[in-house]
């Protein structure tokens, strides 16, 4: 049998590989040697960057401000003065939803001045006692889904009181109450656009490419330099992350809605806006929802990340907690975080997938049921309130608002857990520890270290090649160019490291379990619903119980990246292994497969496609959750990341270095998805 | 508008279609100049491009229902969509009442779409967030109707497709000819001198088809509408038309009633088509008869010239002498023997043509 004829694409493979090691042997480590390392030709860029944002901050188009305070007027940078308003205006909707839910004075301040405040003390909004929040969540989920829903934000905002977290949780609570909204306007707007204009959709899919595959830490960086520091720096960061997946729920939403449903809406005399908001939208409503949805939990996500530019809550008292090591209340603060997502999670998902009922008949206090239910609610607790300002005349109001870390803590609890984990299993998690630090991280990561750049460009230029053709190997090729020619090289390398390690060990638990669930319906939905769950956590929760376990080392890193990044792997593989049409298995069936045959020879080839799909969201995952690592302390990309946080001139380094973390993802994510859709087209998938 | 129909000479047609081209691809234009208007089908493909529509004219005057037939990829839908403008149209001139759609603005486009145009989808394409009265309301809600107004009008739709009882349903919780119906409903709301159907009837089940294609007819007896009206299924074509237009690749091969269709195809394509048809189904007695001969003398029996041979057969075939066909008036306009009933029957195809 000729196997250069049968597998045209192996030989190749290998013949690829022999140059690659060939390459590795014979270039000689040297800095002066082209081969070796590419001259960081890109060095100058970042501090290009930096004068030309120092540039655009405080001198181009200076124009002139008063100054109130000092009476006179001032030369000051337009676009200064505008991202200061826009700061403003900012601070000024996420204080005034702070007010509301703890109570406050400074949206009164805002209209009067801090002299009135403290003259008048009637001056002071009241805030809304928890109790009304908590029974107005679970009367929201009892209208959108039904009483389980209900009982779930009903307990999930107790425990968040009960446990002392009311402030914080509302302060988050308050910023994602403001980012997601503007993300979901924003995002709806340049969906609608890019749908009308194959231009705007042309210029905005790379640019929301980049934007979905750049790590968290890299947005920080120039908000921070336009935006300065605080609440509306957080929520601004958070709603330039959140926005992306927004565009293109709409605009997959609005393209997927049925032409024929556009004909009827303009046979039926719509003009263009007609059209848009009593059709299009409509139509493509559930698509549009979930794209809330996403919002949602991408701003959840950020809490925690965002309150490294200052942004108050959760998060914040999560990072203070972890860098003192207080392990058990990072692991309370961490529960509030994940129920709170979890339950706007599925409030969102009950929402999209709520279909409108018919009202029309239903008399008026039908028709605004659940308004009079809210305000029924309100007299309620107030009431109660006020009760519980006669039995705890002495001390806290606990029916009106429990102060921070004046409820009950399990916080000894924990830490006793922990410390007695650490007397009793400390050899054996050091030693587990160790062996895989110098048995298996240390020798690949030297590994990595150790290939030329000329043997690593042409082991994924001919990936591409093979793959793609000229075309595939010049975009992965243009890719590792960009980060070959900065000073990061060898950053890159050991993050491609940790990812690979993370990635490999991901992909095989992944697969095997998926496909080990895939066996029944039952386990299948069971593997799924905890992966639904998993998902839902913020990346950053994924840290605490490993610092734990494993203190500060590039195992807990790991090993988080792994738990992380194992949760799409299941998934694809779950759904690629379920999907496969039952005529197929019945027909191996009556060929007489037995279970083994089934998977190998039916199953695995049809879902292969879509279990690559998964690997590609493995890598996605795992390269986030490596730099996200930082924080723990590794030495890649993410710590230069960190770094440029706190630098003054950090903007132009922390663009360069997220835009190096995006090429990577993005040279694999291009590399998978023009194979899996080849595949998917010899298969008839598509 | 009632006012201004009149006013139309009855013999200016509704639609007329002057050498209308349709031709995919991006360099239609360029291509169409260089061919000077010539268009062939192979070269054009060569270039990249697809020919929808190759040079069609044809007119349909008011209240006839031209049905246009053809298989997928033949053009039909393409045509349609080029007589509602809901795709530009490469060449040619398109007249609605002697106006030229092509030439008309956007806005002037959706005063013609609001007042004279109503139209008929294959997978019925109604809207999942309204219920079927607010389906139906919605091109006059989108015209500037109250809601009470069109609501109301909406109501007296319903009923005349016969979905009373229905009328707080959504869409996804009927059938498709239920579906179909509302569809329909939509479609008259506005009450337009136009009606396209675009495979009404493709997406249901053979049942169903039978009862919604009756209904259809029902209707159009009350309404008497301008009907363009495009199948893929030819024994529809020959139960509704009044003209059948047959396509294939982009070209009308031809266009005539469905008995001169069924009698004399005009092309090896369109007989492939006639073959299969049960004759005594699709003719009206008038197009076999013989004419009157005044030595003849009928029989008891007169059947009508628009009676379908299939339904008469039997009554003719008891008769010994010859039977008189009689019009609308009654009056005697032919005749017609047992033999040549026996031939169209029993007889083999072709034979019976020659005899014609």
């Amino acid at each position: 049998m000729n196997y250069l004829e049968k597998y045209p694409k192996l030989i190749q493979f290998i013949f690829l590989l022999v140059i690659f090691f060939t390459i590795c042997f014979l270039v000689s480590p040297s800095e002066t040697n082209i081969l070796w390392r590419l001259p960081s030709l890109f060095a100058g860029v970042p501090l290009i960057i930096n004068n030309f944002a120092e540039y655009l901050m405080y001198d181009w188009m200076l124009i002139e401000i008063y100054d109130p305070e000092l009476e006179e007027y001032e030369d000051s940078a337009l676009v200064k003065e505008i991202t200061r308003g826009f700061s403003r205006s900012v601070l000024f909707c996420i204080e005034f939803i702070r007010d509301i839910l703890l109570g406050g004075v400074k949206t009164i301040v805002a209209f009067t001045s801090w002299d009135f405040v403290k003259e008048n003390q009637w001056a002071v909004w009241p805030a809304l006692p928890w109790t009304l929040v908590a029974s107005g969540v679970m009367l929201l989920g009892y209208a959108l889904k039904g009483k389980g829903l209900a009982l779930f934000a009903g307990f999930a905002t107790v425990y968040i009181a009960v446990f002392g977290q009311w402030e914080p949780a509302m302060e988050t609570l308050s910023f994602v109450l403001i980012a997601a909204p503007t993300s979901c306007l924003l995002g709806l707007l340049f969906g609608v656009l890019a749908y009308k204009n194959k231009t705007v959709e042309a210029t905005l899919m790379p640019l929301l490419n980049i934007a979905q595959t750049m790590p968290h830490f890299s947005y920080l960086v120039p908000v921070m330099v336009f935006f300065g520091v605080g609440d509306h720096a957080g929520a601004i960061a958070t709603i330039i992350f959140a926005t992306p997946p927004m565009i293109r729920l709409t605009l997959l939403g609005l393209k997927r809605v049925a032409p024929e449903v556009v004909e009827a809406g303009m046979m039926n005399g719509c003009n263009n806006t007609q059209l848009m908001f009593k059709v299009l939208i409509p139509t493509a409503r559930r698509d549009i929802l979930i794209g809330i949805n996403q919002v949602i939990m991408q701003c959840l996500a950020m809490a925690v990340i965002a309150s490294f530019i200052g942004a108050k809550g959760l998060g914040f008292n999560l990072l203070l907690a972890l860098n003192q090591l207080r392990i058990g209340q990072a692991l309370e603060l961490g529960i509030c975080i994940v129920l709170i997502a979890v339950v706007l999670d599925k409030l969102s998902l009950a929402w999209a997938n709520k279909q409108t009922d018919y009202f029309a008949d239903l008399s008026f206090i039908q028709k605004h049921k659940y308004g009079f239910y809210f305000l029924a609610l309100l007299l309620f607790t107030i009431l109660c309130a006020y009760l519980g300002s006669i039995i705890f005349a002495d001390g806290i109001n606990y029916l009106y608002l429990i102060p921070h870390n004046r409820g009950i803590t399990t916080e000894l609890f924990w830490q006793s857990g922990v410390d007695w984990m650490v007397d009793n299993w400390y050899h054996g998690l050091q030693g587990f520890n160790t062996a895989l630090i110098v048995k298996v991280l240390m020798p690949m990561k030297a590994a990595f270290l150790g290939m030329p750049v000329s043997a690593t460009f042409v082991l994924m230029m001919g990936l591409g090649y093979i793959i793609g053709g000229t075309k595939s190997a010049l975009t992965v090729g243009g890719f590792l160019l960009f980060i070959a020619l900065t000073e990061w090289w060898d950053r890159a390398l050991i993050t491609a490291y940790m990812t690979t390690f993370g990635v490999i060990v991901s992909v095989i638990i992944g697969v095997t379990v998926g496909s080990l669930c895939a066996q029944t319906s039952f386990t299948s939905k069971a593997i799924l619903l905890v992966c639904d769950t998993f998902q839902t956590f913020p990346s950053f929760i994924y840290l605490i119980p490993v610092i734990m376990l494993f203190g500060v080392t590039d195992t807990s890193v790991l090993i988080a990246v792994i738990v992380y990044s194992t949760i799409p792997a299941t998934r694809y593989t779950v759904e690629g292994l379920r999907n496969v049409p039952q005529s197929l298995q019945d027909a191996g069936s009556m060929s007489g497969v037995n279970r083994m045959q089934r998977w190998l020879k039916i199953e695995m080839p049809l879902a292969f496609p879509h279990i690559m799909l998964g690997i590609n969201q493995t890598v996605i995952f795992a390269l986030f959750m490596v730099i996200i690592g930082a924080m723990i302390g590794t030495d890649d990309l993410g710590q230069y990341i960190l770094k440029a946080l706190s630098d003054k001139n950090g903007i132009g380094n922390g663009l360069m270095l997220g835009l190096c973390v995006a090429f990577i993802g993005l040279a694999v994510d291009h590399l998978i998805h023009t194979w899996a859709d080849q595949r998917k087209l010899i298969l008839g998938l598509k | 508008m009632i006012s201004q129909s009149k006013s139309i000479p009855m013999d200016q047609p509704v639609i007329k279609c002057v050498s209308v081209c349709k031709i995919f691809g991006e360099n239609a234009n360029k291509l169409l100049k260089q061919s000077n208007g010539v268009i062939d089908a192979k070269t054009f493909q060569d270039a990249g491009c697809v020919v929808g529509v190759n040079n069609a004219s044809f007119e349909v005057h008011k209240g006839e229902m031209l049905v246009v037939m053809g298989l997928s990829g033949s053009g039909k839908s393409t045509l349609l969509r080029c007589i509602s403008r809901l795709a530009d149209t490469t060449a040619g001139d398109i007249f609605i009442d002697g106006q030229d759609l092509l030439a008309m603005s956007p806005k002037q486009l959706i005063e013609l779409r609001r007042n004279k145009m109503g139209m008929v989808f294959q997978n019925f394409a109604l809207l999942p967030h309204k219920t079927v009265l607010e389906n139906i309301a919605f091109p006059l809600q989108v015209k500037g109707y109250s809601t009470e107004n069109s609501i109301k009008r909406a109501v007296e739709m319903v009923e005349l497709v016969g979905l009373n009882g229905r009328e707080n349903y959504f869409p996804r919780e009927l059938s498709g000819g239920q579906q179909q119906r509302v569809g329909i409903a939509r479609s008259l709301a506005v009450e337009p001198d136009i009606w396209f159907l675009d495979e009404p009837f493709s997406a249901l089940d053979p049942l169903i088809r039978k009862e919604m294609q009756d209904e259809f007819l029902r209707l159009q007896g009350v309404l008497n509408k301008t009907i363009l009206f495009v199948t893929h299924d030819f024994n529809e074509a020959l139960r509704l038309a009044d003209r059948i237009a047959i396509m294939k690749d982009g070209v009308i091969e031809q266009l005539d009633t469905p008995a001169n269709i069924v009698l004399k195809p005009a092309t090896e394509y369109v007989r492939k088509f006639t073959k299969e048809v049960p004759r005594e189904k699709v003719l009206k007695i008038e197009s076999v008869m013989d004419p009157v001969d005044k030595i003849t003398d009928f029989s008891f029996l007169k059947v009508s010239k628009n009676a379908i041979i299939e339904t008469v057969a039997e009554a003719i075939l008891t008769e010994q002498k010859k039977v008189a066909v009689v019009d609308d008036d009654g009056a005697v306009i032919g005749s017609i023997h047992s033999s040549k009933i026996i031939q169209i029957l029993f007889g083999h195809s072709d034979s019976f043509e020659q005899s014609k």
